[in-house]
């Protein structure tokens, strides 16, 4: 996936078509995507909040702030083709399909939670009526059905791009050569397979 | 549980993302490496006894062993009711990821338990076994036949033998303890995304740690039981584990020291959120309780007490009082590890909270349970096998 952070509104409508996609629950502690807000001040500081996810928007900015600059990241799993969490699980219910996908098998997983303190950036919870790890699919039902992911599907400005890597003719490629890309922590050596465009340095 | 995340949102500190509010691995993962610990210190302690033929410790040799037992066998009952599917457990024995540090849990654990303890301990009392065989009545003796498995062969050539494959077990067993706890350290030193757990020391910290709670631990076991058979404590005995339990805080404390300066001086990224972490969440179980309380104030109690004649009832006296604060200390070290290392966000923006439940399956009493047990087990163990030689020179 290709996020155009330069288009992102942070109008919410990705976490919440998700969540309903997904039957992800619905309290302010589960998310397989959300939407957090940077904003930089003058002196150099950096905020960040995420209420809700992002999923109701965010407020107009106040002149609470002395704003150098500001923007929306959309995250969610990485997918990486390195990825710590399948490497720790120890029953191997969380895999990496052929075409790059990294998904659970909640009938296998024990709950352990391993992989939830091994993923980096917080993709990760536990389904409190499943009791096993969640989190994003990119949506691998639609995909099977040649659809876009929901999250992609649903963004009004078009941040999102979803394609396979490598393909030619895949809109993921043609993003991959027009912008600059930047991943989330590439010191970890994960492989983030979502890959973002105009993405500021503070962003983690 | 809902309720509790909702009462953790108001007590985020900066930024976290959103699905870190849960805290996910709480009070019963502190115990689970705490009780590993000791198992490994107590069969550390034993294997000194043995390998290098430490007279003084002698008395603690089978007390040590049926100690590191009795919490071992209690040792994967915090993991289990932690689960989200502890009915899918054996899934980590029958279909394990060989990749995943945490399925390797399985193989360590039976092959310390049946190839280690279980078999050096049968070794060990096979000779008390046929005697109390013979000796016994009714259900008892058949009771200790069966545990004898039939080998009944008192002559001078068995008991050589049984002599030697306690040694060799000792000499397979140490290494085997290392691995058994070292292992659990890697379990958290290997997720490289936690600046906190991250460290290639952590194996080895954890290792040291565990020696000075095993060592703690039987200082206290050995006494106690002594006291309450009413029999004199011997005191060349604890004053060697004093010596122990000295060096192996000294040695625990440069290691932990060499960590904090390594951390502080190359002062990386996480630097910030960690000393924010450490001075306002941790202060009280790291600073107080892990390093003043746990580790300074016993290794000053026992220096003092090795360098001015300390008549021996108060010599008794400190160092029970060193063990008590030292197993404090160590609980408190794995917590601070454990919970320490989710209570700051992984974007280093924020920290979170930890709310113990008191009651519930991941709540305190539950653990304070799983502290009890063992110490029941052991009871029961020592009725069963009695550790004490002069029973047996009696007998035979
Ligand atoms: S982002 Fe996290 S959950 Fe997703 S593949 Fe990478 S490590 Fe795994
Ligand atoms: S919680 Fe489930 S998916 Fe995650 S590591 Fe444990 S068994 Fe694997």
């Amino acid at each position: 996936m290709g996020i155009l952070v330069n288009k992102c509104i942070g109008c919410g409508r990705c976490v919440s078509g998700c969540k309903k996609e997904n039957s992800v629950p619905k309290d302010p502690f589960f998310f397989r995507t959300w939407v957090e807000r940077y904003i930089i001040t003058t002196d150099g500081s950096v905020i960040v909040y995420s209420p809700n996810g992002g999923i109701d928007g965010f407020d107009e900015l106040t002149e609470k702030y002395s704003l150098l600059r500001s923007f929306f990241i959309p995250k969610l799993c990485n997918h990486c083709s390195n990825p710590p969490c399948v490497q720790v699980c120890p029953v191997g219910a969380t895999f990496s399909t052929k075409d790059g996908v990294v998904l659970v098998d909640k009938d296998y997983c024990i709950g352990c939670r391993y992989c939830i303190q091994a993923c980096p950036y917080g993709a990760r919870f536990l389904n409190p009526e499943t009791k096993t790890a969640d989190k994003c699919t990119f949506c691998y039902h639609r995909l099977a059905k040649g659809m876009l992911p929901a999250c992609v599907e649903v963004c009004p400005t078009k941040a999102r791009v979803f394609g396979q890597i490598g393909l030619r003719s895949s809109p993921l490629t043609r993003f991959l050569r027009f912008n600059a890309i930047q991943v989330l922590k590439p010191d970890l050596n994960t492989g983030p397979r979502v890959f973002y465009a105009n993405l500021d340095g503070v962003v983690n | 549980m809902l309720e509790q995340l909702e009462r953790n949102l108001s007590q985020i500190v900066g930024y976290i993302y959103p699905n870190e509010i849960e805290l996910h691995w709480g009070i019963l993962i502190v115990v689970y490496p705490y009780i590993t610990g000791l198992v490994a210190g107590a069969f550390i302690l034993a294997s000194l006894e043995r390998v290098f033929n430490v007279k003084e410790i002698m008395p603690t040799y089978r007390l040590s062993l049926l100690t590191a037992l009795s919490f071992l066998l209690i040792a994967p009952l915090p993991l289990l009711l932690h689960l989200g599917h502890p009915e899918r457990f054996y899934e980590i024995m029958i279909t394990p990821h060989l990749e995943s540090a945490m399925a390797m849990f399985g193989f360590v654990y039976i092959w310390y338990l049946m190839m280690v303890l279980i078999l050096e301990i049968w070794f060990e009392y096979r000779q008390d076994l046929v005697v109390l065989a013979r000796e016994g009545s009714g259900l008892k003796k058949y009771f200790y036949y069966l545990l004898t498995l039939g080998s009944l062969d008192l002559s001078e050539k068995s008991l050589r033998f049984d002599k030697k494959a306690v040694g060799f077990i000792t000499i397979l067993g140490i290494p085997s303890a290392f691995i058994l706890h070292g292992y659990v350290g890697f379990l958290f030193g290997s997720i490289k995304a936690n600046p906190w757990w991250s460290s290639v020391l952590m194996p080895i910290v954890f290792l040291f740690s565990a020696i000075v709670s095993g060592i703690a631990l039987m200082v206290l076991v050995y006494g106690i039981s002594t006291l309450l058979r009413g029999k004199s404590i011997n005191m060349p005995c604890m004053d060697k584990l004093a010596t122990y339990l000295l060096n192996a805080l000294i040695i625990d404390l440069s290691l932990e020291t060499l960590d904090f300066i390594h951390r502080v001086y190359e002062s990386v990224e996480s630097i910030h959120i960690m000393g924010q972490m450490i001075s306002q969440k941790l202060f009280i179980s790291l600073i107080v309780v892990q390093l003043m309380l746990g580790t300074l104030l016993p290794i000053v109690l026992i220096v003092v007490t090795k360098t001015f004649s300390v008549p021996a009832e108060l010599r008794r006296l400190v160092y029970f009082m060193a063990a008590i604060f030292v197993q404090i200390g160590i609980f408190s070290t794995r917590w601070n590890v454990v919970i320490g290392g989710q209570l700051f966000s992984k974007s280093l923006r924020g920290l979170t909270n930890y709310k113990m439940e008191l009651l519930g399956v991941e709540g305190l009493l539950i653990s304070i349970g799983l502290l009890v047990l063992p110490v029941i087990i052991l009871i029961v163990m020592i009725k069963i096998l009695p550790p004490w030689k002069e029973h047996i020179g009696a007998a035979s």
